[in-house]
């Protein structure tokens, strides 16, 4: 059974949960009432032009930016209850990042970037590089382990952020145009390995792309128009 | 899309004459091959038999250019179904979404509605090619690229196209 399959079957409950979201820079409306409903292990895509709100919807779920109004529920608690502390522990925890690039810290190895979040976490070094060696293997990403990210191609860096984002088991990774910065095969590359390996963790992905054959890795997807959601439009 | 279609959706923008229904046609959706005459009373002979448009202000003269049609709300629906339902995502469906986006800004229903419609549409099939691709051997890859490019090119035409639909509402109005 593929997870694409699955993702399908409307009994699985909703894990995390965006309502009426609002937000505005000055005088820029980001978000006008948007909203964006994630499964356990499905893989969502969002799309719309330059400027529509896409990045600002990811942040706001993913409690990284505050919205001015609406909820956002994870797994049963209102991520506005808890306190920064509290916050950045369960995104820390829960949650596993991919932006377009630059993510990655220059100065360390592959290994040890992929190993960084469970370091963060208290982890200690010799069983964070274990994990992270062991992810790094199955991910294709072995003979890489040593090399720092200026001696990767934008492709191969961008495999190192996906691994690093699933390096703590997060049961979700928010990606934002992973893939905006690489040509079209680099490209392909990260989309089949970051769906195969979320596929394969059970973890659900946001995959903010505004290229369709991106999105199309998606299990369904969203269109995000001048702050608002299609999930609230009601298109299917 | 069909001639008999296109007049449906001309003939909810206003009641007009058989002769302005042509040059509107023409206009708007035939492309490089206006109507004959003869196509555009069997079409109105048609619609009239099916009871989607009616007749009115027939003149004292009795030539067939003093009818008037008028849609009714039978024809009004028949629009309503062409517009909400997506095209088949196939290669050469340009003209049919052109005609549909048409046929939105003619009758003030969404154009942007009918888009996203064939949006998620095109997105269906693109998924259920990605898993194909996905699960195949490298000629499948190749097989299913060609028809992801092609529909992804689509798509920025539809996205492009819905960027400028402010615009082209005032032309089609005028
Ligand atoms: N930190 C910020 N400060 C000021 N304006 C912002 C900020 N972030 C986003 N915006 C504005 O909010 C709108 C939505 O931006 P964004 O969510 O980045 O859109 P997208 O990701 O779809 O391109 C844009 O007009 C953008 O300029
Ligand atoms: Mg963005």
């Amino acid at each position: 059974m593929t997870a694409g399959v699955r993702a399908e079957g409307g009994s699985m409950s909703t894990l995390l949960d965006a309502q009426g979201l609002h937000k505005a820079y000055g005088p820029t409306t980001a978000l006008a009432g948007a909203d964006l409903r994630v499964r356990a292990g499905e893989i969502v895509s969002v799309m719309g032009p330059s400027g529509s709100g896409k990045s600002t919807l990811l942040h706001c779920a993913a409690g990284l930016t505050r919205p001015d109004a609406g909820h956002v529920g994870y797994d049963g608690q209102e991520l506005s209850m808890l306190d920064d502390v509290r916050r950045s522990a369960l995104r820390r925890r829960e949650f596993g990042f991919v932006f377009q690039f630059g993510q990655l810290v220059p100065e360390l190895t592959a290994l040890q970037n992929v190993a960084l979040p469970l370091r963060l976490d208290g982890v200690s070094r010799r069983t964070a590089e274990r994990r992270a060696t062991g992810l790094m293997d199955r991910l294709g990403l072995a003979d890489k382990a040593r090399s720092r990210p200026g001696e990767l191609s934008g492709g191969q860096q961008q495999r190192v952020a996906v691994a690093r984002a699933l390096v703590t088991g997060p049961r979700v990774i928010f990606a934002d145009e992973p893939t905006g910065a690489l040509d079209s095969v680099a490209g392909e590359q990260v989309m089949e390995m970051l769906t195969t390996a979320a596929r394969e963790a059970g973890a659900a992905v946001v995959l903010v792309t505004h290229d369709a054959r991106v999105a199309a890795y998606a299990d369904r997807g969203i269109v995000v128009r001048d702050g608002r959601s299609s999930e609230r439009m009601g298109v299917r | 899309m069909t001639i008999a279609t296109a007049f449906l959706a001309l003939l909810e923008g206003q009641p007009q004459h058989g002769y302005d229904l042509k040059r509107a046609y023409d206009q708007h959706f035939a492309g490089d091959r206006p109507l004959h005459y003869g196509q555009v009373y069997t079409t109105l002979a048609k619609l009239l038999r099916h009871g989607l448009v009616t007749v009115d202000g027939v003149g004292g003269d009795s030539g067939p250019d003093r009818k008037r049609y008028t849609i009714t709300d039978a024809g009004v629906t028949d629009v309503q179904r062409w517009l909400d339902e997506p095209e088949k995502p196939d290669q050469y469906l340009q003209s049919d979404l052109y005609a549909k986006v048409i046929g939105a800004l003619l009758t003030g229903r969404s154009a942007a509605a009918v888009l996203d419609v064939q949006r998620e549409e095109h997105l269906v099939a693109m998924r259920e090619l990605t898993r194909r691709k996905q699960a195949g051997d490298l000629a499948d890859r190749i097989i299913c690229d060609h028809a992801l490019f092609h529909l992804d090119a689509d798509l920025r035409w539809l996205e492009h196209t819905a960027t400028l639909l402010d615009d082209l509402a005032v032309q089609v109005r005028r």
